[in-house]
């Protein structure tokens, strides 16, 4: 006999006036490698189709369903049951603005980001069609990736002691993205140009160090080793700083 | 009514989309991108494997050039595909390359000396030139004669979409995600932009432009099957179907991927096959290299999915409650290229199927992955029957791919294309003015309104959104797959019309406020029925076999009768598309001939079509 799944999961659509927050409880018979995903789709399409969550990739690459499952920021399409209680409670990620129940909108948090810390290459060189790509050495090339390799699900901010106190704390996600661009030689961005990006306590001296961050990161960046790594690089820049004054 | 202006409206922010934006925008011109997601999410994202480009930089590329690229794409496409188009695409994918390496992706790069590869589960040695060191290197693909697919660790898409967005910051592109194109706007003969439904509060808004370009992607949510995301759900081509002048082309050419996994039919990229890895029947032998001496594994992907699904048929399958598949077995590659190359495929293995791809072998099986078929375009992205409507990437059939695409192309063929056309948008756009019938937007946006209104009260019936499209995923499945019959095809047919009827019924249990997918189900499933049945009619009516059309009772293919596209258009108020035909190509570089894998017999042409007219 099958378990018996019982979700408590909250409601809240804004757009629904006669809609007040609240939590919802829904019982599912479990099936083979179920996952939240499988789960979350038959509870709309079999009992409540005004259930409002985002899932899209389902398979752990889209970062899109990123929820509070059981009190931790995750993807809920990797979400096995089988690895769960029966008893499972589902709350939208904090931090980013409700959109209806179990989604929030960290598309428009991570635009205001790219924006913040022009999320780009910054060069001087004009891109030449005739020529042979520039060279890079394949190490650096993959250290590069190993930071890109972020899917912007949002766990990281939902997860973190400062961002949870502050508005303006730009985030783990905000600050590997300029450890990306640090370690990409094609960027000629200096150390203090970054420090204005980052050099305050809205960016890396906000950082309590709390590393629930990685702790949640479904893509297990190396988030603890980036962060102390900007706050070496930028306290140094801080001292050459002060020391010109 | 909130209405919003740009001279360049591009429905979808993957990477085709967002590269024209791009291309628009640097030639001057204000743009808009929709897209029902936060663009990073775009289903481009979730392409493992790479982007074909003839550098020939590594040492298993050397002597690949533009021509070999082409000739492959070609023969993949079992000479469906437009050779012009084919060549523009394999002469502009290096420069792409290059462009996009400027632009910040980190590609892979060549390590110069001595290195191991797998190929059908055997070790050799490579030596990669030290002159090479640092350019962007490359790995093998299925269907290609050299390694020429450009690709960072197992995320190039993913890769590559973080430049492409990053580049739109860059140029402030406005780019809004939580939009959903519900309508084009147009008047017959000429798109003013669209009808657009805000997936954050349920608003609609008009977005008029004097361009718009449809790159939504793939249909493969229409199957039961599939390893597309469920955003590729059809919705783009719903709406220029809407249109009833907007065409479809090659509705029949659907991709089957060896390798999705059971369940839950997620991709494991086909560089694992590329690096090594094998196919194993029930004995855990293999089996490929029986049916292809050749290129065993790496046969294109229609040629070994249909031999998969043969080895199935005679028992060598692996029984399971979620039906019957094969294994795919990457343990001989090491856990050091598992963790680092084929790291995606690595975490898929553990949290979806609880293996561990070192000791394990995968459960895989054919599954819908691609859509040849897509809207119609001429070379320039420019639609069949719309002025001012565009399309590119997998939403469209600009026709690089023909019957059957190889690996690796079709995501270079999102930024290559992406490049082309929207040079041939800002083109279009240079000193192009329109005038904006204030009744016609009022009537389209009337119109949505009523239909919205109808879902919600219920005005046409109560049949449920869900259950509707769970009947076409399953008429699909049995009558449009891997193999096709008469028979089946005109059962299926049947089904269609009725399930068609349904959803014109189909009315909401919820009340449709607010980010309500439900009512956004309900929006496009008439259009996805529509989809279904171009399939299936397209398929019914192509009595030969070429590429990933399969006829069971036509094994042939046959270069006399059918060397030519299909068109489809669903008139206003039809019950049943329109089909014709066209020239698959002007230009015959390579004329049609035998693709060296796949076997099968040739009806040879008479003479070639567009050549001699």
């Amino acid at each position: 006999m099958a378990r018996l799944l019982k979700f408590n999961i909250f409601r809240y659509n804004p757009q629904d006036e006669n809609s007040t927050p609240r939590m919802q409880e829904f019982v599912l018979e479990e099936t083979v490698n179920m996952t939240l995903f499988i789960a979350l789709n038959r509870l709309r399409e079999e009992q409540d189709p005004s259930l409002i969550f985002d899932f899209c990739c389902r398979a752990g690459i889209c970062g899109a369903c990123a929820m509070v499952i059981n009190g931790r920021p995750g993807l809920a399409c990797q979400t096995k049951t089988a690895d769960m209680d029966p008893d499972i409670t589902l709350l939208p990620l904090p931090v980013y603005k409700l959109i209806g129940d179990l989604s929030v909108d960290t598309g428009a948090w991570f635009r205001a980001m790219y924006q913040k810390t022009e999320s780009w290459v910054h060069t001087t060189k004009v891109f030449d069609p005739t020529q042979l790509e520039e060279r890079m050495d394949n190490a650096v090339a993959e250290q590069i990736y190993e930071l890109e390799r972020c899917v912007e699900c949002g766990c990281c901010v939902a997860a973190c002691g400062t961002a949870r106190m502050r508005d303006d704390f730009m985030g783990a996600a905000a600050l590997n993205r300029v450890a990306r661009f640090v370690v990409d030689p094609r960027d000629e961005r200096t150390d203090k140009e970054y420090f204005e990006v980052i050099g305050t306590d809205e960016g890396i001296f906000g950082c309590m160090g709390l590393l629930a961050c990685e702790d949640v990161c479904p893509k297990q960046l190396p988030l603890q080793n980036q962060l102390g790594f900007l706050r070496r690089k930028m306290g140094i820049t801080a001292l050459k700083q002060l020391f010109r004054k | 009514m909130q209405t919003f202006y740009s001279d360049l409206l591009v429905i979808g922010a993957g990477l085709s989309g967002e590269r024209i934006a791009v291309q628009a925008a640097e030639a001057g011109f204000s743009v808009i991108v929709l897209s029902i997601v936060p663009a990073r999410r775009s289903h481009s994202s979730a392409a493992q494997g790479g982007m074909q480009a003839a550098l020939g930089n590594c040492a298993m590329g050397k002597g690949d050039c533009p021509d070999v690229h082409f000739a492959d794409t070609v023969k993949g496409s079992d000479w469906g595909c437009d050779q012009e188009v084919a060549r523009l695409f394999a002469d502009t994918a290096p420069i792409e390359m290059r462009r996009l390496a400027h632009w910040g992706v980190p590609w892979n790069r060549v390590v110069p000396g001595k290195s191991h590869y797998f190929k059908g589960g055997e070790k050799f040695e490579k030596v990669e030139e030290a002159d090479k060191e640092g350019l962007i290197t490359a790995r093998s693909f299925g269907g290609t004669a050299k390694w020429r697919t450009c690709y960072t660790s197992d995320g190039t898409g993913h890769a590559v979409m973080c430049t492409m967005d990053n580049r739109c910051a860059e140029l402030g592109i406005d780019v809004r995600d939580r939009t959903e194109a519900i309508a084009l706007i147009h008047d017959g003969s000429q798109c003013f932009g669209a009808v657009v439904r805000c997936l954050r509060t349920g608003e609609l808004h008009t977005y008029l432009a004097k361009a718009t370009a449809i790159c939504t992607g793939g249909f493969g949510r229409i199957y039961k099957a599939t390893t597309n995301a469920v955003i590729c759900d059809g919705g783009g081509h719903a709406i220029a179907m809407d249109t009833g002048v907007a065409v479809l082309g090659n509705p029949e050419a659907i991709q089957f991927h060896p390798t999705g996994i059971v369940p839950t039919d997620i991709l494991v990229t086909e560089g694992c096959r590329g690096d090594g890895g094998t196919l194993l029947d029930a004995n855990k032998e293999r089996f490929m290299h029986i049916y292809e001496p050749d290129k065993a594994e790496l046969a294109s992907r229609d040629v070994v999915s249909r031999w998969m699904t043969h080895h199935m048929r005679q028992g060598k399958g692996v029984h399971s409650p979620y039906g019957e598949h094969l294994y795919l077995d990457i343990r001989h590659l090491g856990d050091k290229h598992i963790s680092t190359k084929l790291r995606e495929v690595d975490d898929i293995c553990k949290h979806f199927l609880g293996i561990d791809a070192r000791t394990q072998l995968i459960p895989v099986r054919p599954t819908q992955h691609y859509t040849m078929a897509g809207v119609r375009t001429d070379k320039d992205g420019a639609a069949y029957g719309l002025k001012g409507l565009f399309s590119a990437g997998e939403a469209a059939c600009w026709d690089m791919h023909g019957f059957n695409r190889l690996g690796g192309n079709s995501l270079a063929e999102t930024v290559v294309a992406g490049g082309i056309i929207g040079k041939k948008v800002a083109e279009f756009l240079q000193g192009f003015e329109v005038s904006f019938s204030t009744a016609l937007v009022r009537d389209a946006v009337t119109k949505q309104q009523a239909r919205i209104d109808a879902f919600i009260k219920g005005t046409n019936g109560s049949e449920n959104v869900y259950r509707v499209r769970e009947a076409l995923q399953d008429a699909l499945m049995d009558g449009c797959f891997v193999f096709r019959n008469g028979p089946d095809l005109e059962a299926c047919v049947k089904r269609l019309q009725e399930i068609y009827a349904r959803s014109q019924k189909v009315g909401l249990k919820s009340n449709g406020l607010g980010a309500n997918h439900e009512l956004a189900a309900a929006l496009k499933i008439q259009g996805q029925v529509k989809l279904g049945m171009c399939i299936a009619v397209a398929a019914l009516a192509r009595t030969e076999s070429r590429g990933s059309h399969a006829r069971e009772d036509y094994p042939e293919r046959n270069d006399r009768d059918w060397l030519k596209r299909t068109l489809a258009v669903w008139p206003e108020g039809a019950d049943m598309p329109v089909l014709s035909y066209e020239h698959p190509s002007r230009v015959w570089e390579i004329p049609p001939g035998d693709r060296g894998y796949g076997g099968g017999t040739i009806i040879p042409a008479e003479k070639l079509p567009g050549k001699d007219d």
